[in-house]
């Protein structure tokens, strides 16, 4: 069995094209988390294959059905983006032959495939399609909502891993090196100016202050926030290691890492994998969990001109991809409960919400809006899965949480402000992003 | 604080060539009459690579705006930290961004929106690079 990557065709990234023909139709039906850690530690139950396994067991469970009944997987090969295996690095053999390895070595160390899933996971004896998402779980999520409404897949596991290792991100490699190819020089990425990660959010932000005068300090309450939110979020790396609130005192006397961004506004690499499993609305009716029907779904696609987006370039497509969000689920921004948007970097989270127009935002207002109350006590809760910021890189808890709020499942978490009927999440980048739309009912 | 020097490639020789003569030089697409950067094998709006040419840059610009890097992942510049990295919005074309540290401009004191000119420095293995300076 060979697996694919999903073609352009099953995702909606343009604008125009109406209420997705599966709306309603899809249900989200079980969860599965594995435990976090902040780096692997070397031993084969500990690897991003024995988390993933973990997940997926554990979303089976949740949904009640036996594994048999599972013919589709959906899964994001890449588990990390910056703790690339070394090449020099001899890949652990003991490992390895710890699982029915595959093809390739390296699944379940530093990437994953369906075909190591499967061998790995003999329950799982009725798997007849398979498709890798790339990047994050918000693009398998789409991808398997699209396959179950086509009929490509009955009960589809959809499955992101991320493995953590030693090291810093992206200190290795070419950043090490003395002399570089002219055209790594060049970027847009890692060039020799030396921008970090976060460079291009932090330069987005910045000239986002300087339009509309607004400073760095005013991201305080929504970091609060969002930690707090983490901090009930069992399934989460801060939660489960750090249990530590995040004072306003703590976020602005960390240090920067490109200023206007400091150490909090990244998010933490950890180990974790987390799995969901969706079925058709009529199947969903009858299994053990209360189903969380998916609306519609939109995707941007959005490309800098030059070297890193402008904020003009960034609001032009989240705009963009708000409409896009709310004419696939036929609903209003109106409608939407709370939000989920992404901010694994914190300074992405206004563009996105602003770019929905969350409880009539325009743009340059969202900051100004963190100053009332965006508690999940609240009238307008920002972000209650905390993010994140709230729990460490995984890109999912967003999605688990409006999962889980809809179901009434969010424990302390639980949005009491609203009633939690639909909902808005996906990511990663203002620039390149999935996202879904999901409801307590199918209507 | 020397850049990581830099061993031009096929895509890029024209642009390094044209640095080490003190001149600046961007991809231009002459069907499109589009400028681009980074280089790219084929126009980012045609897609043809037939009509690629390297244009001279008045090397003239303005600050679109900037961070300042207190955590950078190239060895070779954390000894320079905190060091400002702006972008540069070119003469010709504003959409064009280029790169710079600013050389002379004392960290966050940035005149966001002001202009710049162009300056050449060379990176660790003297291959010389466009930088930019504050314009008086």
């Amino acid at each position: 069995m060979t697996t694919q990557m999903a073609p352009e065709s099953m995702y909606r990234s343009t604008e125009g094209l109406g209420v997705w023909e599966h709306r309603g139709k899809v249900a989200s039906v079980g969860i599965g988390h594995s435990p976090t850690a902040r780096r692997w530690d070397g031993r084969p139950e500990t690897s991003v294959g024995a988390l993933s396994i973990l997940a997926m067991r554990r979303a089976i469970e949740d949904a009640g059905i036996s594994p048999d009944q599972v013919d589709g997987i959906v899964v994001v090969p890449v588990t990390t983006t910056g703790a690339h295996w070394d090449p020099d690095t001899p890949i652990p053999m003991d490992v390895v032959n710890a699982f029915n390895p595959s093809s390739d070595p390296l699944d379940g160390i530093g990437q994953l495939s369906a075909e190591w899933l499967i061998k790995n996971m003999p329950e799982l004896t009725n798997v007849k399609f398979t498709m890798n998402a790339p990047g994050c779980m918000s693009a398998a999520i789409v991808v398997a909502a699209q396959a179950v409404g086509d009929g490509l897949t009955s009960n589809c596991l959809v499955l992101k891993g991320w493995h953590n290792l030693d090291g810093r991100y992206n200190h290795g490699g070419s950043s090490a090196a003395e002399v570089v190819p002219g055209s790594l020089a060049l970027g847009p990425g890692r060039t020799i100016w030396g921008p970090p990660g976060c460079f291009g959010t932090a330069l987005q932000f910045a000239e986002y202050c300087h339009r509309y005068g607004k400073n760095h300090d005013m991201m305080a309450p929504f970091m609060e926030n969002s930690r707090r939110n983490g901090l009930m979020f069992p399934e989460g790396y801060w939660a489960q290691h750090r249990p530590e609130e995040l004072t306003p005192e703590d976020y602005l006397a960390a240090r920067w890492i490109a200023k206007p961004a400091n150490l909090f506004d990244n998010d933490i690499p950890i180990m974790v994998a987390a799995s969901y499993l969706f079925t058709t609305a009529d199947r969903a009716k009858d299994l053990k969990q209360k189903p969380v029907y998916i609306l519609g779904h939109a995707s941007s696609r959005g490309s800098a001109r030059s070297l890193t987006p402008t904020l003009e370039e960034v609001q032009a497509e989240t705009g963009s991809t708000g409409r896009k969000i709310f004419e696939a689920a036929g609903i209003t921004v109106d409608d939407l409960s709370f939000e989920n948007m992404y901010d694994g970097f914190a300074e992405f989270h206004q563009f996105h919400i602003e770019g929905l127009g969350y409880r009539g935002m325009k743009f340059g207002d969202a900051l100004d809006f963190y100053q009332t109350d965006i508690s999940i006590e609240g009238p307008n809760p920002v972000l209650p899965s905390g993010g994140n910021i709230g729990s460490g890189r995984s890109r999912f808890w967003m999605h688990t949480d409006c999962m889980q709020q809809i179901q009434g499942r969010a424990g302390a978490r639980t949005v009491t402000g609203v009633k939690p009927e639909i909902a808005v999440s996906g990511g990663p980048m203002p620039m390149g992003g999935n996202f879904t739309v999901w409801s307590a009912t199918p209507d | 604080m020397a850049k990581q020097g830099v061993q031009p490639d096929e895509l890029t020789k024209p642009f390094w060539d044209a640095a080490t003569n003190g001149k600046l030089v961007i991809q231009n697409c002459t069907a499109c009459n589009r400028l681009q950067n980074p280089p790219l094998p084929r126009c980012g709006q045609c897609g043809s690579g037939d009509n690629l040419e390297w244009k001279e840059m008045s090397g003239r610009g303005t600050i679109y705006n900037y961070c300042v890097v207190y955590d950078c992942p190239i060895r070779s510049l954390q000894e320079g930290q905190p060091f400002n990295l702006a972008v540069i919005m070119l003469e010709e074309d504003p959409a064009i961004q280029m790169y710079s540290h600013l050389p002379g401009t004392p960290v966050d004191e940035v005149p966001i929106g002001g202009p710049v000119r162009v300056v050449f420095e060379p990176t660790a293995n003297g291959q010389v690079v466009p930088e930019w300076e504050v314009a008086a």
